[in-house]
């Protein structure tokens, strides 16, 4: 059996794949894999990158033919205008079929309550997991990445919720070799994480790569924000700035996309795609840990959140 | 998790690679050491490790904390799952399976090592080969990774001593060459000092090998272009049927094996009928050769019946076609197998009803020995098995092919995965049968 091998990074034989093409036709034989296994996959899409590159994913397995799955958006009502634009562009750019789920909605009912500090983030799971349950979707995939966090380190690529969308770090089934098992019980669903593999960079130069466009608050651009915890947060009305904190207008960028009250943005001077990859590489602080206040809460925040049916 | 200061082009490198070792052995601590001196672990990581030490009273920042990521694992001390790290050099990217090693998790070593390239093996150096290290690479050896590394551990404990090192080595060497595993590399190392894991130890002159992150580095990672056995499971049929493209069928799947070019007569399984690849489409473009690991879409002459579950191969080279299986197995789930039990297979993309035969043979890991006809298997058993399915199997040996000679069986009514399966041979020279002593459950 003659093989081809790999040195340093230097390739000997023309059949040598390189780390993005083994990471990128992995995504693609799960988004198949899914396809020709569930009834009624979405696509979890919040308008980040990493959702973004999914969606690119999902264009490049199914081509020429249209992405067999909806998209699924759960809406905090403090979007950044410009990914809410971005979104509506992309949708209608390759017809697809998006479904929101809105948390605002659930506010304006009485069923959810404004969080004393403002921020939406943790507000996501009860629409969602309703969502889910009201349109029986069967499969979600999800942008999440091993690489963010500790309890995702252990997570699966095919991760089994329950019929209240819960998450048994016991209950998860070995994964062996690229055999996904994707059986499930009615009312139960499965959460597909098609970038598990991935590490931000990777997102990052694959997008360079493949020339995906960005919403434009990646880079960099003047903004008016405060400082909250550490972080920059940006001016808007879903609540900053409050009493004692001031505003100035700096240039940012941001490393991460939630909602304008969790997700801080960095100091950066970053305006291509270049100069973004040589900033993260450069960085001396994780993704999450550098702008997402959610993640703050506690060293087990993370799990406690997934467990109860957060992404 | 990366420390690539540069945006060249993606000519990177992608090793898999696992990790087999307890606690006792320091493998947290190599992890840690790994991650943090090749700079992959970022500052508000450390700071949450530095925290959580402190909280626990540890005067210094205990590594092992980068890893242990669940709540019960950090409360225990322990880890219960295969947890997965990602990490980057210059000149290749790692992605590491982080495996537990005591018995009741060998469900966990097996699932890291189906995917690796290399698993890395630690011993103490105080205690040299255990029972322990040679189920790891009877583990190794069984799922046929292609590279073992031995890390000897905790040489400060025994003077740096090369006696001792080359002594251990040479008795792994000599035991895991007789499992047939092709490759072993010996390193001596202290993860708790850093000796020789990232950098050059100043304390064993004596060693003039690579360094852990070295030999990781330098490692060959064998992609498969020949086009002996070729083999693609056909995942989805993709059929746009829109004005632009009204006729337009293409069979999309991952190559298993081999390499396909445009042109070459194929036969379909299990219909067996016979055809040539008119084109094949790599993620959207048209290429005139496709190899193993390749997410591509094939098209094909004639119009066929085609559909999820078949295989497409070279004509000439097809696999036997079988609805009996003989493999062996690891149970991996916490409700037993038995013979009768009536269970779902899922080879590559085809998903059959089958019925556990036979039960023939249980392996002891420690020493290899088998016991005869065993009532039933739990979790983290390792056995022998015969499979009756309702539909004949286009079935390569595992030997072969990893990806088609791999399977795993699903509980029809909860969709547990029960057992993972590797079709014909365990190892090269089966042991004999013989009489069992019980075995225990943990073994520090």
């Amino acid at each position: 059996m003659t093989t081809a091998t790999t040195r340093s990074g230097t390739t000997d034989h023309p059949c040598t794949l390189t780390h993005a093409d083994v990471l990128e036709s992995e995504a693609v034989h799960i988004f198949r894999e899914v396809a020709g296994e569930f009834e009624r996959p979405v696509i979890l899409f919040s308008g980040g990158k990493d959702s973004i590159v999914m969606l690119h994913l999902a264009l490049k397995a199914f081509a020429p033919a249209p992405v067999p799955f909806a998209l699924l958006h759960v809406d905090t009502g403090h979007n950044f205008p410009e990914v809410l634009e971005y979104r509506d562009r992309v949708v209608a750019a390759h017809g697809l079929r998006l479904h929101v789920a809105s948390v605002q909605d659930y506010i304006d009912r009485g069923v959810l309550k404004e969080r004393p500090d403002g921020t939406r983030n943790p507000l996501q799971t009860l629409p969602l997991t309703e969502k889910i349950r009201t349109e029986r979707f069967d499969a979600v995939f999800g942008g999440g990445r091993r690489d963010e966090e500790k309890a995702r380190a252990k997570e699966r690529v095919f991760s089994l919720r329950d019929q209240f969308s819960q998450w048994d770090p016991r209950r998860q089934r070995p994964e062996l070799w690229q055999l996904y098992n994707g059986r499930h019980a009615p009312g139960e669903h499965v959460r597909v994480f098609p970038l598990s593999d991935w590490t931000e960079l990777d997102v990052w130069q694959y997008i360079a790569r493949e020339g995906i466009e960005l919403p434009e608050i990646y880079f960099a651009h003047e903004r008016e924000v405060f400082p909250r915890s550490g972080m920059w947060l940006p001016v808007g009305e879903w609540g900053g700035p409050q009493d004692g904190e001031t505003v100035e207008k700096r240039r940012v960028r941001y490393r991460t996309v939630g909602d304008m009250s969790c997700t801080g943005a960095v100091d950066s001077d970053a305006m291509t795609l270049d100069q973004v990859i040589a900033e993260i590489a450069a960085s001396r602080l994780t993704e999450r840990g550098a702008t997402r206040a959610d993640d703050k809460l506690s060293e087990a925040s993370m799990e406690d959140r997934k467990r109860e049916g957060y992404f | 998790m990366t420390t690539i200061a540069s945006t060249e082009p993606l000519t990177t490198a992608l090793l898999r690679f696992a990790t087999a070792g307890s606690v006792d052995d320091g493998k947290s601590t190599l992890v840690g050491r790994l991650l943090h001196d090749s700079k992959s672990v970022l500052a508000d990581q450390m700071e949450a490790v530095e925290r959580a030490s402190a909280g626990r009273g540890q005067d210094t920042p205990d590594l092992a904390l980068l890893t242990d990521g669940l709540r019960a694992e950090r409360e225990q001390g322990i880890t219960i799952d295969v947890a997965y790290r990602y990490f980057a050099t210059p000149t290749r990217r790692f992605i590491l399976a982080d495996t537990p090693g005591h018995v009741q998790y060998t469900r966990n070593m097996v699932t890291g090592a189906s995917t690796a390239d290399l698993t890395v093996i630690l011993v103490d150096a105080r205690n040299g080969v255990v029972e322990q290290t040679r189920r790891h690479a009877a583990i190794a050896a069984l799922l046929r990774v292609p590279h073992v590394a031995l890390a000897v551990n905790k040489m400060d404990l025994v003077g740096h001593r090369e006696s001792v090192f080359a002594a251990i080595a040479e008795e792994f060497t000599a035991y895991a060459t007789d499992l047939g595993i092709p490759e072993i590399t010996a390193i001596p190392i202290s993860a708790l000092a850093g000796d020789n894991v990232v950098e050059p130890s100043a304390h064993m002159d004596w060693y003039s090998g690579p360094t852990v992150l070295e030999h990781l580095e330098t490692v060959p990672v064998a992609h498969d272009a020949s086009p002996r056995h070729a083999r693609l499971p056909v995942q989805y049929v993709i059929r746009p049927q829109t004005a632009e493209h009204p006729d337009y069928r293409g069979y999309a799947g991952q190559i298993a094996a081999g390499s396909f070019r445009v042109g070459e007569p194929v036969t379909i399984l299990p219909s067996g009928r016979t055809t040539r690849i008119s084109g094949i489409d790599l993620l959207g473009r048209p290429v005139d050769t496709a190899w193993s690991r390749q997410s591509v879409t094939v098209l094909l002459e004639d119009d066929l019946d085609v559909a999820r579950g078949d295989l497409i191969v070279p004509t000439g080279d097809a696999p036997a076609t079988t609805q009996d299986i003989e493999a062996t197995v690891c149970h991996v789930a916490d409700q037993p197998l038995t013979v009768g039990h009536r269970v779902l297979l899922k080879h590559g993309t085809r998903t059959v009803k089958a019925i556990v035969e036979d039960i023939p043979s249980r392996l002891s890991l420690d020493d290899l020995s088998q016991r005869p006809h065993p009532a039933r298997l739990d979790a983290n058993d390792i056995a022998r098995v015969r499979i009756r399915t309702a539909a004949p199997l286009p079935v390569d040996p595992y030997a072969t092919s990893r990806r088609t000679g791999s399977f795993i069986l699903i509980d029809p009514g909860d969709g547990t995965t029960l057992t993972a399966g590797m079709i014909g041979d365990s190892f090269t020279t089966p042991a004999p049968p013989q009489d069992e002593t019980p075995d225990d459950g943990w073994d520090f």
